[in-house]
């Protein structure tokens, strides 16, 4: 028995899928970005699969720009949360809805 | 051998990922986060894919999910999620169906892809694994230095953001305080005489 890509690829789509029934069920905002998170990660892995298929480079290229953009996202996102959690301690998501008019 | 090291990875990667999805704890759930993330390295290792298998574990166990611990420990951690209420009636099992249809749907569509994959290559081939590193530097600094010059951007303004936006603030800037605005309607040139910490230092 070979490992072939289509291993990765149904990897790829469960940990997908179990950060997007996270990021649906979670009520905590850290652990819904602990979620998206997996999220990433699960289309990293698969970038890097394909990658790995087709013989190309383009695919680990690909991993380093979702990378950042992960990096960047949740600086900021922590920072709104920390700057939420200041105002009203213990809030969860279902609580914030000043913007809801 | 390979098939042992991709079904040693899968389990960490899957059970890291249900450790996510089921702690209670956030601090637990950040544990179970290295752990797939590290799940996710060894894949990447059997992938050859050496270097993003070591910036993996830096950049996302090193540094990511340690500014999350930081964050908890910010905010602390003494209250649990009670993950034993469901506020909304329904959530959790269409929640499930939505995540196993969306599973099925995305297994379905890269099984079917992945089997006759067509389309012009990229112009740069993947070389071995002992060459990973060269390889990427010389794409990275060659043919997409435009992009990561915009990734830089993206890192800076991201970092000016998060510090203007977590500064404590204090001082001739004051934040417009939301709950302030919604109360005081009817006094909107006194709040900008009062001293420094009137209003920011309601929580």
């Amino acid at each position: 028995m070979v490992v072939t890509t289509g291993w990765y690829l149904a990897l790829g789509a469960a940990l997908f899928s179990m950060g997007a029934v996270g990021l649906l069920v979670r009520r905590n905002p850290l652990v819904m970005f602990m979620c998206v998170e997996l999220m990433l990660n699960a289309v990293n892995l698969t970038f890097v699969s394909l990658g790995a298929e087709l013989g190309d480079l383009g695919g680990q290229l690909s991993v380093f720009f979702v990378l950042v953009v992960a990096a960047a996202e949740v600086v900021v996102g922590l920072a709104v949360i920390v700057a939420i959690m200041r105002r009203r301690s213990g809030a969860t998501v279902d609580d914030l809805s000043v913007l809801g008019g | 051998m390979e098939v042992a090291v991709f079904t040693l990875g899968a389990v960490i990667v899957l059970s890291g990922g249900l450790g996510v999805l089921l702690a209670r704890n956030p601090v637990h759930a950040a544990l179970f986060l290295v752990q797939t993330l590290f799940g996710v390295a060894v894949l990447f290792v059997l992938l050859e894919a050496t270097f993003l298998a070591a910036v993996q574990v830096m950049v996302y166990a090193g540094a990511i999910v340690i500014l999350f611990l930081f964050v908890i420990m910010l905010l602390g951690v003494d209250r649990a999620d009670d993950l034993g209420i469901e506020p909304i009636a329904g959530q959790r099992p269409m929640a499930a169906v939505v995540g196993v249809s969306l599973a099925g749907l995305l297994a379905t569509v890269l099984l079917v892809a992945v089997d006759g994959l067509t389309g012009a290559r990229g112009g740069t081939p993947l070389g071995d694994a002992g060459d990973n590193t060269r390889r990427l530097g010389e794409a990275l600094f060659t043919d997409m230095v435009f992009a990561v010059e915009l990734t830089a951007i993206l890192l800076t303004v991201a970092v000016v953001g998060a510090v203007a936006l977590a500064r404590r603030l204090s001082g001739p800037m004051q934040p417009l305080p939301v709950v302030a605005i919604a109360e005081s309607d009817d006094q909107p040139t006194e709040a900008d005489d009062e001293p420094a910490g009137a209003t920011g230092e309601d929580s």
